[in-house]
C-alpha cells in the first residue's frame, strides 16, 4: 500500500511533470524529441539556476528578492564598461566584486542589523537596480559589444550536443548539492534553517553564515547572468522590475522547499525547474497565448499546493515559527 | 510697349527691395512669435525613459522647443502605468500648457487625457495612441505598418513566390496599441491570402529572453518556418539568437525607432529588415504640432491632428550610412 507520508510535494510535482511530458509526448507530435527535450531544459535553465541560489538563501531561512536586481545590474555594468574600452577581464571581476559586496551588505542587514530578510532584500533589490540604472549604466538595455565577443559560448554555445546553458545548470546543480551535503558551512546552513537558535547554541557562528549565504546567492545570480546575457546579446536591466524573482521563488516552493527554512535540497528545485519547463514548452508548442499561460502555470502551482497541504496536512509538529 | 513698362517696373522694384536688404526690415511675425512661446511649459511622460525610443523623443522636442524659451520636463513613471496615471493627474492640477504622453497601452490613460484636455491642457500622444484620440498624435500607422509588412512576407514566403508559406509572429505586450492595431493590419492582409499559414503567435513581453525562449520552441516545432515579423528591434535580439543559434534561415522582420543598435544587428545578420518608424522625425513632428497648438489657440480638444511617421524598409541591401541614427548626435 502507498504510504501517504511518502508522498512529499517533491514527488507530487515530479508526478505531475511526468504526467504532464506523457500528455504531450501523445498529443503533441515533435514534442518528445532529443532536441525539443534540450530546448526545454535550455529555456529554463537560467531559472533553474537562480532556484539554486534561491534555495540556498530559502534553506537557511531567508529569502532574497534582490536576486534578480542583483543579475541584471551587475551584468549590465560589465558590458557597459567593456563598451567603454575597459578589458573584459578587468570588468568582469568588477561585476563579479559588485555582486559579491551587494551580497554582503544584505547579508549584513539580515544577520547583524536584524531586518527580516523579506524587507532587506526588497529594500536592496529597488536600490540596487536604481542605483545602477542612475550611476553605472545609461541606458535600460546594455547590447554585448564587439571586445565581449569571446564569451558568448557561454550562452549560446554547445558542447557535445549539449547547450552550454544546460551544462551550466547541470554544473551548479551538482556544486550546490555537493556543497550542502559535504561542506561545513553547507550544512550549517540548514541547521540555521531549521533552528537558529538551537544552531547558536551549538557554536555554529550563525551571523557570519548568513551574510556568507546572501554572498553565495549574488555569485551563482552573476553566473545566471552571464547566461542569460550572453544568450541574446545583450541585458535588459528592466528585467529587475519585472516578476521574474517571484517565477524564481515559484520554482523553489513548488519543488517542495518550504519558505521556514531547513526542508529541502537541490533536487527539489531541479523538480520545480523541470514541471515549469514542460509546462511552457508544451503551451508555446500549442500557441497557447502568454496571458493565459500565466493563468495555467499558477492554477497549476495552487493545484501542487493545495495537494500538498491535503496530504501532508500542517499540525503543531510540523508547522513552524516563522513560516510564511 | 507694355514690354517696356513691364521692365521698368521690374527694375525699380528691384532696386528698392535691395535698398530694403541693405537697411533691414524686421519680420513682422517674429516677436509676437516669440512671445506666444514665454512661459510655457511642456511636460512628457513617456512609459520609461531609459531606451532608445523615450531618449530620442526627449531629446529631439527638448531642443526644439527649449531655444523658443518653453519649459520642457519628464515625468518617468518607469514602465509603472499607476505611476503614470498618477503623474497625469497631478500634472491635471498643475496645469501645464502641454502634455506629450507615451501610451503603454490602448486603455489606461483614456479617460485621464480626456480630463486634462477639459481641463484646458493640450494633450499630444507619441507613437501608441489610446483609445480616445486628442489634440495631437506623431507616430506609426499601425495598421497600415501591419499590412505593409504582410505583404513584404507574402512576397518573401508565399509559395508563389518559392517559400513555403509558414510564419510566425512575436508580438509585445498584446494590448498595446503597437501589438493591437499591427495585429488588424497583418489579419486584414493575410485572411485574404489563405497560402500563408501563422503557425506561431505569441507575445513576449518586450522582453529578449522570452522571445529567445519561444522562436527556439517554435524552430523545433516547426524546422521550416520561412518569415515572420517581431513587433520591436530591442526585443528581437533575442528571436534572432534562437533563429542563429537554430542555424536557420528564417526572414525576419522587426521594427523600431531606428537606432544605430537596429543597423548594427541588421549588419550582424540578427534579422533581414527592419521597420524604422524614424525616432528623430517623431520629435520633430512633436514639437511641430505643440507650436502650431500655441500660436493658433484652439480650445484644447477642439482639434485634432494626425501625423503619421513614414516609414523606411531598411535591410542590409538598402542600407546606407546614416540610415540610422545615434542618441549622442541628438543630445
Amino acid at each position: 500500500m502507498l504510504r501517504m507520508a511518502n508522498l512529499t510535494q517533491e514527488r507530487i510535482v515530479l508526478v505531475l511533470a511526468l504526467a504532464l511530458t506523457a500528455v504531450f509526448a501523445v498529443s503533441l507530435p515533435g514534442f518528445l524529441t532529443a532536441e525539443n527535450l534540450l530546448a526545454l531544459v535550455r529555456s529554463v535553465s537560467v531559472l533553474g539556476v537562480l532556484g539554486i541560489a534561491m534555495a540556498l538563501v530559502v534553506i537557511g531561512r531567508g529569502i532574497d528578492l534582490s536576486l534578480v536586481a542583483v543579475m541584471a545590474v551587475s551584468l549590465a555594468w560589465t558590458l557597459h564598461l567593456v563598451t567603454t574600452g575597459m578589458p573584459l577581464g578587468v570588468a568582469l571581476m568588477l561585476g563579479l566584486g559588485f555582486c559579491l559586496l551587494s551580497g554582503v551588505i544584505t547579508g549584513f542587514l539580515v544577520a547583524y542589523v536584524e531586518i527580516p530578510a523579506i524587507f532587506a532584500t526588497l529594500a536592496m533589490g529597488t536600490f540596487i537596480y536604481g542605483f545602477g540604472r542612475y550611476f553605472l549604466i545609461t541606458l535600460d538595455v546594455v547590447y554585448l559589444p564587439d571586445a565581449a565577443r569571446s564569451i558568448m559560448w557561454i550562452g549560446s554555445g554547445s558542447f557535445m550536443g549539449i547547450p552550454v546553458p544546460v551544462l551550466v545548470f547541470g554544473g551548479i546543480c551538482l556544486l550546490g548539492a555537493l556543497f550542502l551535503r559535504y561542506v561545513k558551512t553547507g550544512r550549517y546552513i540548514r541547521a540555521i534553517g531549521d533552528n537558529p537558535l538551537a544552531a547558536r547554541i551549538t557554536g555554529i557562528p550563525v551571523r557570519p553564515v548568513i551574510v556568507m549565504q546572501y554572498a553565495l546567492s549574488g555569485l551563482v545570480g552573476f553566473v545566471a547572468g552571464l547566461v542569460t546575457a550572453t544568450s541574446v546579446a545583450s541585458m535588459n536591466i528592466r528585467v529587475a522590475n519585472s516578476t521574474f524573482v517571484y517565477d524564481v521563488i515559484l520554482v523553489v516552493v513548488l519543488g517542495g522547499i518550504g519558505l521556514s527554512g531547513g526542508k529541502g535540497g537541490i533536487r527539489n528545485v531541479i523538480v520545480g525547474t523541470l514541471l515549469i519547463g514542460v509546462l511552457i514548452n508544451g503551451m508555446t508548442i500549442m500557441d497557447v497565448q502568454y496571458t493565459i499561460q500565466n493563468v495555467i502555470k499558477s492554477l497549476i502551482l495552487l493545484a501542487a499546493i493545495v495537494a500538498d497541504t491535503i496530504i501532508n496536512p500542517r499540525d503543531e509538529q510540523t508547522a513552524q515559527q516563522g513560516d510564511i | 510697349m507694355k514690354g517696356i513698362t513691364a521692365l521698368l517696373a521690374a527694375a525699380i522694384i528691384m532696386s528698392t527691395s535691395t535698398m530694403a536688404a541693405a537697411a533691414g526690415i524686421d519680420d513682422p511675425a517674429r516677436a509676437s512669435h516669440y512671445e506666444v512661446f514665454k512661459g510655457k511649459r511642456v511636460v512628457f511622460i513617456p512609459i520609461a525613459m531609459g531606451f532608445d525610443l523615450t531618449e530620442g523623443w526627449a531629446a529631439g522636442i527638448r531642443s526644439a522647443l527649449e531655444p523658443l524659451g518653453v519649459k520642457f520636463d519628464i515625468r518617468d513613471p518607469n514602465w509603472n502605468t499607476d505611476a503614470g496615471a498618477q503623474a497625469i493627474t497631478s500634472l491635471i492640477a498643475e496645469k501645464p500648457d502641454a502634455i506629450v504622453v507615451h501610451n503603454p497601452d490602448v486603455q489606461s490613460y483614456a479617460r485621464l487625457l480626456k480630463r486634462a484636455e477639459e481641463a484646458g491642457i493640450y494633450v499630444i500622444q507619441v507613437n501608441m495612441r489610446s483609445s480616445y484620440s486628442t489634440d495631437g498624435f506623431a507616430g506609426a500607422d499601425y495598421v497600415g505598418m501591419g499590412e505593409r509588412i504582410a505583404n513584404r512576407l507574402i512576397e518573401k514566403c508565399s509559395p508563389a513566390n518559392g517559400g513555403n508559406g509558414k510564419i510566425a509572429i512575436m508580438q509585445g505586450v498584446l494590448t498595446a496599441a503597437a501589438s493591437a492595431y499591427q495585429m488588424k493590419g497583418l489579419d486584414n492582409v493575410l485572411s485574404k491570402n489563405p497560402q500563408m499559414k501563422v503557425v506561431s503567435n505569441q507575445a513576449a513581453d518586450w522582453d529578449a529572453t522570452k522571445a529567445r525562449s519561444i522562436m527556439a520552441t517554435v524552430l523545433q516545432q516547426h524546422p521550416d518556418l520561412c518569415g515572420g515579423v517581431g513587433f520591436w528591434d530591442v526585443m528581437d535580439v533575442g528571436t534572432g539568437a534562437a533563429i542563429r543559434e537554430a542555424n536557420k534561415k528564417v526572414y525576419w522582420i522587426t521594427q523600431g525607432g531606428g537606432n544605430q543598435a537596429a543597423c548594427d544587428n541588421l549588419n550582424k545578420d540578427l534579422y533581414s529588415e527592419v521597420v524604422s518608424y524614424d525616432v528623430p522625425a517623431q520629435a520633430r513632428d512633436i514639437a511641430n504640432i505643440i507650436q502650431t497648438l500655441f500660436q493658433n489657440k484652439p480650445k484644447p480638444g477642439a482639434t485634432k491632428t494626425t501625423l503619421f511617421s513614414p516609414l523606411t524598409f531598411i535591410n542590409k541591401e538598402n542600407m546606407k550610412p546614416g540610415a540610422c541614427w545615434t542618441l549622442e548626435t541628438k543630445k
